[in-house]
């Protein structure tokens, strides 16, 4: 047993905290928010084709690097520290993620070679229950018209749709339990797009109409077998992989404000220097620190050999512990840097925001407890 | 990151879990879970003897060099002892001053003499220690003692003052007291650091008793009490280097027991609460989910503190883990008596409502001893974070 990084580990961190720290500053991140796509097509160029983090958690047999959640949740902890607008989280951890948890071999053959080389863009919902991700499957339904299928329905957000070349969409199938998953191509005729205007600019929403959107047979992409094991395995990782860009946003928040308040002088004296706002500091600190030790033992759990419910629940630990942290850190931050922190000048708002829309994606920490609670208490 | 155990240490976690199931029983029985912070005052005799019945079976001191009586077992198989001696329900150590703190300490800083007179009875379980290091005005302020201490002609030292908070001095031998042997001196500086034994003229223990009725702490006022002249570790006036080299032995080995310990606490509050109809509760239902994920967050907080962390220098996850786990220890003590309801409030000899009782009286100390929270998140605002010390006057720096 040995909880250090590997050298390699380390490394992969080190390359992602440098490159996102030139590209993926704060005017970068105004500016990208600002544009129509809400991403920079050059930066995510860089990271599909260059550095190859798309391929990083898929297996060698679909051209990926086959490492594992720790180096994954590494680049995701950097890439929500530095607020990183990008389809990378809905391409890798949600689409490819379902696809290799759930996605038949002719489905994983079709895509994720794509996904891994960086050159397909896709995404899936973010709503759903906390095992079998049915809830957003709700407003959709799936009939067969001779070979084909044909979707009908509202999924009520999805990220980065605007960017995906394929969406995933879950929906009801008669006669069968679970939810089935649908790809869709963005420019399928029936599908109609809407860009939500969210607060949080860094990750954009977007609601998707289905009108009697007619798919050949191959489309349908669930392996019905892998469902019941699958389904939740890939809530469980999507979960993890959010709780990572939390734990980097807070930590960012922590810095900011170490930093602004070395700085700020009142008194005669850097604020800094207050026990008021050294203890302030030290609990975010000691709250991210426990967040991290979350998140890097889920990832461990999750790169090993898990049953499936010890990884939801170590998973459900990570996401509740880093998202209250997130949120806590953001709104410290606002309140030590006074006057300038609720500006829109400065960056405490963006993680503000951030953070809040953050912490409903896949289930919300106090839905996540319950989750625990009942495993608890048999 | 590899959490997966070597077939070595899977063998090693099997046999000891072998022999505690196979001694923590018969006469010991009654010990189970017994014993730890807070149940200090539990049978101390019949605890003794569990302690000699671990040396016999060359369970203490795992961790100190072959030459002192130790089995040099690896960082891990440490772990791997306390993680199931805690799983068995072994009994708060009696022995734990003297093999977690003072031995280490002599090791690193005493005499061969002090070597070869102190370190066998602690491996063989049958000379107790006692730490003399507060005082009523040093307690965060630890650098403020007053307690003095002086040569007489012969070369043996005398002291004079009072500790206090002095854990089971009452079922000790020794105590190791630090004194201050230069009159003049403040703060750091002037200190020395000694060995005496407790049963003597010089030396009197009264029992504070606590919030919660027990009496496991004391004072001990020194009148004159006398040490050998060879029980001084390190030179006079470097006490507190040797102070503080103790304070880094706890090196976090026992703290996965520690949490095995909070483990079965844990299940104790949710038994009270199947039992008492709170788990029906909502807001219960997410204190105790919110409970199981710090259990989470101190088992990998620690593993990456026994890893040795990536950094260098700054350990961010050791600077906050006493912090995290007396608050949560804390947290734990309040929602064990929401849980219980207005049972709670009914001094209980009832096993399942004692523990948890005694659980929320001590565990307002978990975060007043070893530094209270307010040092806590001083130390970590300033080494973990670089932000400003506090000011202090130059003499007590």
């Amino acid at each position: 047993m040995n909880f250090a990084l590997s050298a390699d580990q380390a490394m992969i961190r080190d390359a992602a905290q440098s490159f996102l720290a030139d590209v993926s500053g704060s005017p970068a991140v105004r500016a990208a928010a600002a544009n129509e796509a809400g991403f920079d097509a050059g930066v995510w160029r860089s990271i599909g084709s260059e550095l190859g983090w798309c391929g990083l958690p898929l297996a060698e047999e679909h051209g990926g690097l086959g490492l594992g959640a720790v180096e994954l949740v590494l680049v995701l902890e950097q890439m929500g520290r530095h607020l990183l607008c990008a389809p990378y989280f809905s391409t890798v951890c949600l689409a490819a993620n379902l696809l290799a948890q759930i996605g038949n071999l002719q489905a994983r053959r079709r895509f994720l070679l794509g996904i891994a080389e960086g050159k397909l863009c896709a995404t899936a919902p973010l709503d759903s229950s906390i095992d079998d991700w049915s809830d957003a499957a709700v407003q959709l339904r799936a009939h067969r018209a001779g070979d084909a299928w044909v979707l009908s329905g509202l999924c009520p957000r999805l990220p980065d749709a605007v960017a995906a070349d394929w969406l995933l969409f879950f929906a009801q199938v008669d006669g069968e339990q679970a939810p089935a998953l649908f790809a869709v191509p963005r420019a399928a005729a029936g599908l109609k797009i809407e860009t939500l205007q969210g607060w949080d600019a860094t990750r954009r929403f977007s609601s998707a109409t289905l009108k009697a959107v007619t798919l050949p047979s191959e489309n349908r992409i669930d392996d019905p077998l892998q469902l019941e094991q699958g389904l939740p395995r890939a809530a469980a990782l999507a979960r993890l992989a959010i709780a990572a860009e939390q734990l980097g946003g807070a930590q960012q928040c922590l810095d900011l404000t170490v930093a602004y308040t070395a700085t700020r002088r009142q008194f005669g004296r850097a604020i800094a220097s207050f026990q008021a706002v050294k203890h302030r500091c030290a609990e975010m600190m000691v709250r991210i620190e426990a967040a991290r030790s979350a998140v890097y033992g889920a990832a461990a759990v999750a790169a090993g050999k898990s049953s499936t419910d010890a990884l939801v629940l170590e998973c459900a630990a990570a996401r509740i512990l880093a998202s209250d942290t997130y949120f806590f850190c953001a709104q410290e931050a606002i309140q030590l840097h006074g006057g300038v922190g609720f500006t829109w000048e400065y960056d405490p708002q963006l993680y503000f925001k951030r953070a809040q829309a953050s912490s409903h994606w896949l289930g919300g920490a106090d839905a996540l407890r319950e989750r625990i609670a009942q495993a608890l208490i048999a | 990151m590899n959490l997966q155990p070597s077939p070595a240490d899977e063998t090693f976690r099997a046999e000891v879990a072998e022999w505690m199931r196979l001694h923590l029983r018969g006469r010991f029985d009654s010990l189970r879970h017994r014993g730890g912070p807070g149940d200090e005052e539990a049978d101390p005799v019949l605890r003794k003897e569990w302690e000699r019945e671990l040396a016999a079976g060359s369970w203490t001191c795992i961790g100190w060099p072959r030459e002192w009586g130790g089995r040099a077992l690896s960082i891990e198989q440490q772990v791997i002892f306390h993680e199931e001696y805690a799983r068995a329900g072994g009994p708060g150590r009696m022995g734990h001053i003297g093999e977690g703190l003072i031995g280490p300490t002599l090791i690193a800083y005493g005499s061969e003499a002090q070597k070869r007179r102190f370190l066998p009875g602690i491996v063989s379980g049958t000379e107790f220690w006692a730490q003399g290091y507060s005082e009523p005005n040093a307690g965060s302020d630890l650098a403020n003692v007053q307690t003095k201490c002086w040569q007489d002609a012969d070369g043996s030292w005398r002291v004079q003052g009072q500790k206090v908070w002095t854990s089971l001095a009452h079922e000790s031998e020794w105590i190791f007291v630090l004194a201050r042997s230069e009159p003049a001196s403040k703060g750091r500086q002037g200190l020395s650091f000694l060995l005496l034994p407790l049963q003597q003229p010089g030396v009197r223990i009264q029992p504070i008793r606590q919030m919660g009725g027990g009496v496991e702490f004391n004072e001990v006022f020194f009148d004159g009490a006398v040490a050998a002249a060879d029980h001084i570790v390190g030179k006079p006036g470097e006490g507190w280097k040797v102070a503080m080299g103790l304070l880094e032995f706890e090196r976090g080995v026992s703290t996965l027991g520690q949490q095995m310990h909070f483990a079965y606490e844990l299940d104790l509050v949710i038994k009270a609460a199947q039992a008492g109809g709170a788990a029906a509760n909502p807001q219960i239902r997410q204190r105790l989910a919110q409970a199981w994920c710090g259990l989470r967050v101190m088992r990998y907080n620690a593993l990456r503190m026994l890893s040795g962390s990536e950094g260098h220098g700054l350990k961010r996850e050791a600077l906050i883990y006493k912090y995290y786990w007396s608050n949560w220890h804390r947290d734990l003590g309040k929602l064990a008596m929401d849980v219980l309801g207005p049972a709670g409030d009914v001094i209980s000899d009832d096993p399942r409502i004692r523990p948890l009782q005694q659980l929320f009286f001590f565990s307002r100390a978990d975060t007043i001893y070893a530094g209270t929270n307010e040092i806590q998140l001083n130390l970590i605002a300033e080494r973990g974070l670089d932000m400003p010390r506090e000011p202090r006057p130059a003499a007590t720096s």
